[in-house]
């Protein structure tokens, strides 16, 4: 915001860019540069629209989702079913050939994503809201709430998930890609609070909070209405992020054997690949497209996260 | 109206707590209706914890706050909501006051939807427009604008509008002109004296004894959470007792003397002067009574501590 | 000799234009002379110290011209400029107390700063130790972390490191804008003893606070929206200002003895312009009581008395 007043006459603390929390000052005189927030909603949108990393990770990841999305549609028949000639190269019929026991490996790959998508979102949500609501009840009510909040946020940092998660399988099972889904969001949300509680620390020492305080208004109140509305792009990135690990983490679980194994997901096909020697046998167009479509849609998660970064603060845009 | 008796606050700090900090000590003073009082102090004083004190926004530690007689040192929910209809504050940065990516006039709905609710859309209309004419602010051009849109004077007399929205008796004003330019202070300082003849009681906090002797009928001088000397403003800027408010004089760039050349660097030892609380009292020394939080009439409306108080 | 300044021009880009910040300031500094920059936010004081140091990369120099003791400092090459900060040209930044690296001892801070000027910090340091003793630090600081030190030790140090090698022009940023009055006091007194034993030889003060500067400063220049408005004498620009808007901004100051009971102080009513598209002519004739149709040419900054400039149809 005082980017461009070079005269800010502030006893001691350091002007601050608007959505960066800080002790921040600020001129007398406005500054052009400083919008509404329409307006720097607009204007972060017109530089997400022309950041490279942000269209390129958005574009892999949306084709990838329409993949996903279409996957019923693609044909009749299930993924598992045995459908062609056992393991045989991509070809015009079988875009992605046939698995050791003649699967439509393209079917499979199209349903994974499906599964691994509502592992995802769904997992990736599930931590943003306990870590969230986590997060903002410890920043701002701080005392014995934080302390008791932070003991539960370190206790589950240090739990061993995969113990866990095979104690739970042996006893439970995990069967569906829902229950993955919610048991990944239950494990992957310290940090998010971590981060959150910091943030929310900083903006509750602003004047404008004092003032909600002297209006009456309540503290769930203020949470929701003033200080999480100040930190949007924040929570965007973190949920970004959120939906990348989760993503990550079913795959992983798949991979070794620990998902659930009713639906089809790309990790449990590159665990079947690798069971079935696909690997000796020279099969790649079972165990490769699914690790590369992981990385793909990880890694465009991230690079988006990276460009969005850039959006928000404008001081690491190249300008 | 306002009162305060043997109020302090402590924090702890270190670690687990185990050392404490006494960021006040036994601050007792009142401040009666239609009356402005200055706490002045300079940085680690206490007196922006005294602010935030009488706004309930810090705990009190020790001591009492009495609002009309009732104690309000304590309360929370529903009986807190109905203090703040009496008592309000406004802020030092202007611009930190407000979230910045909403509206300014906000904060005025902000109290309308608290506590002015069962109001119609044309008495809140005649209520809004009639406290905005009082700190002279033109509707039209603060209404539906950004924080960043309008200026920090603007900004800081919309947060006066707000208090007096409320019917607002004790309006506790903590360095509200210090982030102004010089042109703009003086006007919103010109306002809060203007408001005295409505009543309105005023506890200025500020660091700078121009503005508290310009602006308040009586002033309280702090040093490191105590009260080295308070009374009229008048007789505290004419006869300073207390070394400490000698010192906080002298210092003051004066448009009308130069500082004398004095060597700055070492400034003088507080007991090596006159304590004119111990001369009053006729007992006890500065020595024996160094933890002594108390004050000795100089005059009528004119107390003084001991010199070494809060040193 | 001294610092003369001729039509400085420093604008600011910004994405929607250029901000004129600084549009055409000219003056002398004599050796020796302390000089009050005053003025309030937004007017182009904070720009025109930067300017005469180090600009950093949204500032444009986009013309005129500033010479130090005869010799012309290539203000807009920032490069070129390297080997004149410290030695001749020094500043005070703002927020400079603020600044310093909370990892490194006082001691290792002032060898990195010798270091990178090529001098060694043992031959040096019994002039420093010289140096702290007169500004009443204890010899012990260097060996403390910033944390250590209040806000007016911090400022004295800064004060310190930034005058170490005597520069012939020092430019003092709001220095004391973040300190308690006593403390202001003890620091303000400080620079000008700094010119009195020669460690600079003049000194361009930059406030908000004309009462401050005012105790120390041999001449007062102040400026409004990019422009100077009037240079003066100390004395004479406090008590018989003649432009509009430092009688306007003199009379608005509260002083101790004033009370709102006996004389109701004035501010100035209205904003000063925005610098991206600054209006035609004198930029103060919006709020200016006494402004009539003349001003609507701008006016130039003449000598209306000896030593006294101004920059109003209605002066001289």
């Amino acid at each position: 915001m005082t980017d461009l007043d070079p005269d800010v006459r502030a006893p001691g603390a350091i002007a601050a860019e608007a959505t960066a929390p800080a002790s921040t000052t600020a001129p007398a005189a406005p500054s052009p540069a400083a919008a509404s927030p329409r307006r720097r909603m607009g204007e972060a949108l017109y530089f997400a629209l022309r950041n490279r990393k942000v269209v390129g990770g958005l574009t892999v990841v949306l084709a990838f989702a329409v993949l996903g999305l279409v996957a019923p549609l693609l044909s009749d028949h299930g993924p598992n079913e045995y459908v062609g000639p056992a393991a045989a190269p991509p070809s015009g019929e079988y875009w992605l050939g046939t698995t050791t026991f003649g699967q439509d490996v393209f079917l499979q790959f199209a349903h994974g994503i499906r599964s691994t998508f509502v592992a995802g979102v769904l997992g990736g949500g599930i931590a943003a809201l306990v870590g969230m609501s986590i997060g903002f009840v410890a920043g701002y009510r701080g005392g014995l709430v934080d302390e008791a909040l932070n003991m539960l946020t370190n206790v589950v940092l240090v739990l061993p998930a995969l113990a866990v998660l095979i104690l739970l399988h042996s006893y439970i099972g995990i069967d569906t890609v829902v229950e993955q889904s919610v048991f990944i969001g239950l494990f992957s949300w310290p940090w998010v609070a971590r981060a959150i509680r910091a943030q929310t620390f900083s903006l509750r020492s602003r004047e404008f909070v004092d003032l909600a305080r002297l209006s009456g208004l309540r503290s769930s109140t203020i949470i929701r209405r003033e200080i999480a509305p100040n930190m949007s792009s924040y929570l965007v990135m973190t949920f970004i992020l959120l939906f990348g690990g989760a993503v990550l983490f079913a795959a992983t679980l798949d991979f070794i054997g620990l998902g659930p194994t009713e639906s089809v997901s790309l990790g449990l096909m590159m665990n079947n690949a690798v069971h079935w020697s696909a690997l000796h046998l020279g099969l790649w167009w079972w165990f490769v497209p699914p690790g590369l479509a992981i990385t793909a849609i990880v890694g465009s998660l991230y690079l988006m996260n990276v460009g969005l970064d850039e959006v928000f603060n404008p001081k690491l845009r190249e300008m | 109206m306002l009162e305060l008796d043997q109020v302090s606050k402590v924090y702890r700090v270190g670690a687990f707590g185990a050392r404490e900090l006494t960021a006040v000590r036994e601050v007792s003073f009142s401040v009666r209706p239609g009356e402005v009082l200055s706490l002045i102090g300079e940085s680690g004083s206490g007196k922006t914890t005294i602010g935030r004190m009488v706004l309930r926004l810090t705990p009190v530690t020790r001591g009492r706050i009495t609002f009309d007689g009732v104690d309000v040192s304590g309360i929370s929910g529903r009986r807190l909501r109905e203090y703040y209809r009496s008592v309000q504050g406004v802020f030092q940065d202007p611009f930190s006051s407000y979230n910045p990516i909403f509206k300014a006039d906000r904060v005025l709905h902000m109290v309308r939807r608290s506590f002015l609710s069962g109001l119609s859309s044309a008495e809140w209309r005649r209520k809004l427009d009639q406290a905005l004419d009082a700190v002279r602010l033109d509707p039209g051009q603060v209404l539906d604008k950004y924080p960043h849109q309008l200026s920090g004077g603007q900004l800081q007399r919309m947060l006066v509008a707000r208090a007096l929205l409320l019917d607002t008796r004790l309006l506790v004003a903590d360095e509200i002109i210090s982030m102004l330019d010089a042109s703009t202070r003086i006007d919103v300082l010109n306002l809060l004296a203007g408001l005295k003849e409505r009543g309105l009681g005023v506890l200025f906090i500020t660091h700078d004894l121009s503005l508290g002797n310009y602006i308040s009928d009586r002033t309280v001088i702090l040093r490191k959470g105590a009260v080295v000397e308070m009374g009229a403003t008048a007789k505290v800027f004419a006869n300073p007792t207390h070394p400490y408010t000698k010192r906080l004089l002298a210092s003051v760039p004066q448009l009308h003397h130069k500082w004398e050349k004095a060597p700055a660097a070492a400034p003088q030892a507080d007991g090596a002067g006159r304590c004119v609380y111990h001369e009053l009292r006729k007992a006890g020394s500065c020595e024996s009574d160094v933890e002594q939080v108390a004050l000795a009439e100089v005059d009528d409306d004119h107390l003084v501590g001991c010199a070494r108080l809060g040193s | 000799m001294g610092l003369t300044v001729d039509n400085l021009r420093v604008y600011y880009r910004t994405i929607r234009g250029d901000v004129k910040a600084l549009d055409g300031a000219t003056f002398q500094v004599a050796d020796g002379e302390i000089m009050g920059l005053a003025g309030e936010s937004g007017c182009g004081k904070s720009t025109l110290g930067k300017s005469l140091v180090r600009m950093d990369s949204r500032m444009r120099l986009v013309g005129g011209t500033v010479e130090l003791g005869g010799q012309v400092l290539p203000v807009g090459d920032d490069q070129a400029m390297n080997k004149f900060r410290f030695t001749q040209v020094s500043i005070i930044p703002q927020y400079a107390m603020s600044a310093l690296n909370p990892t490194r001892k006082i001691g290792k801070l002032v060898a990195d700063l010798l270091a990178a000027k090529g001098l060694d910090y043992r031959s040096v340091r019994p002039e420093l130790e010289r140096r702290l003793d007169l500004v009443g630090l204890a010899r012990d600081v260097l060996d403390r972390y910033p944390i250590e030190l209040s806000g007016g030790m911090k400022q004295r140090m800064v004060m310190l490191l930034s005058t170490l090698l005597n520069p012939t022009l020092l430019v003092a940023d709001e220095v004391t804008s973040a300190l308690d009055v006593s403390t202001q006091r003890a620091v303000a007194q400080t620079l000008a003893e700094f010119r009195d034993r020669g460690f600079v030889t003049s000194m361009i003060v930059v406030t908000h606070d004309i009462s401050l500067v005012y105790q120390i400063a041999d001449t007062i220049t102040v400026m409004y929206a990019g422009k100077l408005v009037e240079k003066a004498p100390a004395d004479v620009l406090v008590h018989s200002p003649q432009h509009p808007y430092t009688q306007l901004l003199i009379s608005s100051l509260p002083e101790v003895g004033v009370q709102y009971a006996d004389r109701q102080l004035a501010g100035i009513p209205g904003r000063p312009p925005q610098l991206l598209d600054p209006p035609q002519g004198c930029r103060f004739r919006d709020r200016c009581p006494f402004a009539s149709e003349q001003c609507v040419d701008e006016p130039p900054f003449v000598e209306v008395a000896p030593g006294h400039f101004a920059a109003c149809w209605k002066v001289g």
